[in-house]
């Protein structure tokens, strides 16, 4: 597909990186030279320098033939005037990021208004999925699919975890049998195993099964699951702010640390529920004094990614408490994948990966679309919900028989609005909802995941 | 330095290489030369070697600018020795320096030779020669991309260190689409070409090594007076094309496109054409008297500047009698050379124009020293990165220049010699003036010079860059 990218800030970047990798045909439209000089150097799109909103420049990235138009600068503003003009010059659908919590009630007036075929607003994006996270404590990722009816949870294996040792087969015998172990992680390896496989101690694994199944599994594998009742929010940004929104909506204490004086008494005015501290998030003894050890929960979302990880660091080892941690800008993840943090939110990559999802979606017209994707363990891990069209090839084969690719899962099938996991003698059918989990990046037909 | 994707891309190189080699094979055929044999063996041989060192993908894809840059030169100077074989083993080139010279003339789309009797060589030969000039137009590599499906991102650093031009510009997203139209621009031009010339009347063996010569602005002839004895149709017909090869071939693209406004924005291209016609008219006016009338004195000077102006090194008449200041200019032209982004040598008009403007804002500078003004390129806004970017290229070819002018002046020929021979080397023209002017050759040159002239025609080509990091010790380092 064409593809415009107009501004190659942080966002930009990881879209462009993971959208060349998939084959699309991208030209990126900025107005800052170096920034385009880093981008072409390293990657195969055509950079334009210039203004996105001019409609010029649009016309010299061959807005006319492009069939998407992408637009992730500083500026809200911006953003849907690219969006406006591509759409009224051109026959391409457009995405624009709407960040600011001004627009937040109006965006899907805007949207209607400006013709936007979506708005991300990824700092909203990333607070829903860390929310999400706090109403499963033990889970490092929560990720659901066919409607929110089958989750996907990640969890650690403890020492003495009823997990540790267990051949994947017998799982029936301490589990139910709809759990079904899709990827493990054992240290920088990610597998994705069979049924003679055996989870050891260390191990992260990531299992499919169906919503309700999900309390009694935490019950069953002994994993403590009280509910999070305070959370403590470090950083007062914008990703705080609807993270605390959105908290307080389900009757969790939310405590915020923000070092501008001026910007917490905005947030007092916006979260007139939440208590509001001013002072430094690395200050030892305003932590201490704010009952770092008595909470449940810590967010660490200040704009400092070093400050994240030293001060989730320093919470799991005076409260051992669930922590979320913002780590945007350094990619170091073999490292990061060593210390102990819980769960590390990317604001641009959760936003790259509901762009990609739309892209892939977009890509397929046939109608065994992509209907969601989720990118997990770091990225490696792809899960993406299929609906099997008519003529699929997949149709009528036991899944036994069908020549899978390798280091491929179906994990659930979803027929009828009943949840099957599948065995070897399970067949797909027309119209049913499959969820594939797999290592091969960038499937986007059902067909695809055979050899 | 990642040594095995360098072995792996050299590999694939190679093994094209075995495929151009198969083409003099049917010429051949067609003539029944006993020659082709040898280019049969040297395309097995080729393959071969192609094959080994390509037979094992490298886990560790990585690869930077670096070894684009070694890739590229290693590319050139292995293409050059494997095609220099066919002409030392039959016996037609019999020292193996001036088969390689031939060669590296031929890919580099030079055309200066060292054969003295034309008449003597092998159809095989002369085609294989033709050829080279034009597969070394567009680029070997930029070839290969076409075709091959290589990993994504990496291309640019290949497409980069082998283009012509300060700044490459990608046409289309893709680089393998671009690697793709630009070809397809490069075949389709060809092909106008030669048939022009067939409607001239030109026989086809003729007319094939003569367009494809045109198309890479090569220059190799396939008789002792190159073209002068073809008819004035046919000579037009010739400088036609070669000025259309030395113009930038993305401003085809955008005329194909019909994105007018774009196309005659590019400076380069005007400058090209302002500089063309002016030279022509100058020189023209200069030898109305030696020609006896317009007709021929326009016809020749029009073939002489476009020829030397876009580097192919055609010639219709001995210039080495035009009067000094004809002379002069065609010296210019052959500095100058045509536009980036053409198949032609040369420093580049583009280059010039960014000097110049540099030159001039260095200048307004002392007269207002606080004056801020940004200078523009196509519209666009230039860099003083990348006016300093070409300076320094300037400073580097100049310096090139002089120590090749050194080592040559050995040989005992006379400063105007010495001086074009080198010129016509490092800008791919081919004749030069003297004693190795549009009559003569470069076979009496010692073979020092002739290496010398071997490497000035690569760094021409490639634009000194690849070459110069393949002498840098530090390229090799692996820390």
């Amino acid at each position: 597909m064409k593809i415009i990218i107009v501004g190659c800030g942080r966002v930009g970047y990881t879209l462009i990186e993971q959208l060349s990798k998939e084959g699309h045909d991208l030209t990126v439209i900025d107005r800052d030279e170096e920034k385009l000089a880093r981008v072409s150097s390293s990657m195969d799109v055509f950079c334009i320098n210039g203004n996105g909103t001019s409609h010029e420049t649009q016309a010299e990235a061959g807005i006319k033939e492009a069939d998407l138009l992408i637009s992730v600068t500083d500026s809200d503003e911006i953003n849907m005037l690219c969006c406006l003009i591509a759409k009224k010059v051109g026959n391409c659908q457009t995405i624009a990021r709407v960040r600011k919590p001004e627009y937040d009630v109006e965006v899907s007036f805007l949207k209607e208004e400006l013709g936007l075929s979506m708005a991300i607003n990824p700092e909203m994006t990333a607070a829903a999925e860390m929310s999400r996270l706090i109403q499963y404590p033990s889970a490092l990722e929560v990720e659901t699919f066919v409607k929110g009816r089958v989750t996907l949870i990640k969890v650690a294996i403890t020492d003495g975890s009823p997990l540790d040792g267990l051949v994947l087969k017998d799982i029936g015998k301490i589990a139910s049998k709809r759990t079904l172990v899709c990827i493990v992680q054992r240290g920088n390896e990610v597998i994705i195993p069979d049924g003679n496989f055996t989870l050891m101690a260390g191990d992260a694994v990531s299992l499919i099964l169906p919503v309700e199944e999900s309390s009694s599994f935490f019950k069953k594998m002994k994993i403590k699951s009280s509910p999070i009742k305070s959370v403590m929010i470090a950083g007062g940004g914008t990703t705080s702010y609807y993270l605390a929104r959105q908290l307080q909506k389900t009757g969790v204490d939310v405590k915020i640390i923000e070092e501008d004086r001026k910007r917490c008494e905005e947030l007092s005015e916006l979260l007139p529920q939440a208590m509001i501290v001013h002072g430094s998030c690395i200050d030892k003894s305003l932590l201490l004094s704010e009952g770092i050890t008595q909470t449940d929960a810590l967010a660490a979302l200040t704009d400092l990614d070093e400050e994240n990880i030293m001060l989730t660091l320093y919470a799991k080892r005076a409260a051992n408490c669930k922590t979320m941690t913002k780590v945007d800008k350094i990619n170091f993840k073999e490292v990061m994948d060593d210390l102990e943090m819980d769960t590390v939110v990317s604001v641009k990559a959760i936003t790259a990966a509901y762009i990609i999802r739309y892209v892939r979606a977009m890509q397929n017209s046939y109608g065994s679309k992509v209907q969601t994707l989720h990118r997990i363990c770091d990225e490696r891990v792809e899960a993406l919900e299929f609906r099997v069209r008519d003529n699929a090839k997949v149709v009528g084969k036991t899944l036994f028989e069908l020549q899978l690719k390798k280091n491929l899962l179906v994990c659930c099938i979803s027929r009828k609005g009943k949840i099957i996991t599948p065995s070897g003698q399970d067949m797909l059918m027309p119209g049913d909802g499959v969820i594939v989990v797999t290592t091969n990046i960038g499937l986007d037909d059902i067909d695809d995941i055979l050899e | 330095m990642n040594y095995k994707i360098i072995a792996y891309i050299l590999g694939k190189v190679m093994m094209f290489v075995s495929i151009f080699l198969l083409l003099p094979c049917i010429v051949a055929l067609v003539y029944k030369e006993s020659v082709g044999f040898y280019f049969l063996v040297t395309a097995a041989i080729s393959l071969a070697l192609g094959m080994l060192l390509s037979v094992k993908k490298p886990k560790d894809r990585s690869f930077y600018a670096r070894e684009g840059f070694v890739v590229v030169a290693l590319s050139w100077i292995s293409l050059s020795i494997l095609g220099a074989v066919p002409l030392y083993v039959s016996g037609e080139v019999p020292n193996i320096i001036d088969a390689i010279f031939e060669m590296v003339s031929g890919f580099t789309t030079t055309g200066a030779t060292i054969i003295n009797d034309l008449d003597a060589v092998s159809k095989s030969i002369l085609f294989w020669r033709s050829f080279s000039h034009w597969i070394g137009g567009m680029g070997v590599i930029v070839f290969i991309m076409a075709i091959l499906p290589m990993a994504g991102a990496n291309n640019m650093h290949l497409l980069r260190a082998e283009s012509s031009g300060s700044n490459v510009g990608k046409l289309v997203p893709k680089m393998k689409e671009t690697a793709k139209i630009l070809y397809l621009i490069y075949i389709s031009l060809t092909i106008l070409m030669i048939i022009a010339l067939s409607i001239s009347g030109m026989p086809l063996f003729e007319d094939i090594c003569i367009s494809i010569a045109t198309a890479g602005t090569g220059g190799f002839g396939l008789a002792g007076d190159s073209i002068a004895s073809y008819t004035p149709v046919q000579q037009w017909i010739i400088t036609i094309f070669m000025f259309i090869f030395g113009v930038n071939f993305s401003f085809y693209y955008l005329i194909i496109f019909r994105k007018f406004s774009q196309a005659f924005k590019l400076e380069e291209v005007r400058w090209y054409v302002i500089t063309y016609l002016a030279v022509v008219v100058l020189i023209t006016i200069n030898i109305y008297n030696l020609m006896g009338n317009t007709a021929d004195a326009l016809r020749h000077s029009a073939f002489q500047v476009a020829s030397l102006m876009s580097t192919t090194g055609f010639t219709t008449v001995n210039y080495e009698i035009w009067p000094e200041f004809s002379k002069g200019l065609l010296l210019l032209v052959m500095f100058t050379g045509s536009c980036a982004g053409s198949t032609a040598g040369g420093i580049k008009i583009s280059r010039l124009v960014i000097v110049a403007k540099g030159i001039r804002k260095e200048i307004k500078k002392l007269i207002h020293p606080q004056h801020i003004k940004i200078t523009k390129l196509d519209g666009k806004a230039l860099s003083d990165e990348s006016i300093k970017s070409v300076t320094i290229y300037f400073i580097i070819y100049i310096a090139l220049f002089v120590g090749s002018f050194i080592i040559v002046t050995f040989n005992g020929y006379d400063f105007e010699t010495n001086f074009t021979a080198v010129s016509s080397t490092i800008n791919n023209v081919g004749p030069a003036l003297g004693a190795a002017g549009p009559t003569e050759s470069f076979a009496a040159f010692s073979p020092l010079s002739k290496i010398v002239f071997i490497f000035n025609m690569l760094v021409g080509r490639l634009e000194i860059y690849p070459m110069l990091l393949l002498l840098m010790p530090s390229t090799w380092k692996n820390k």
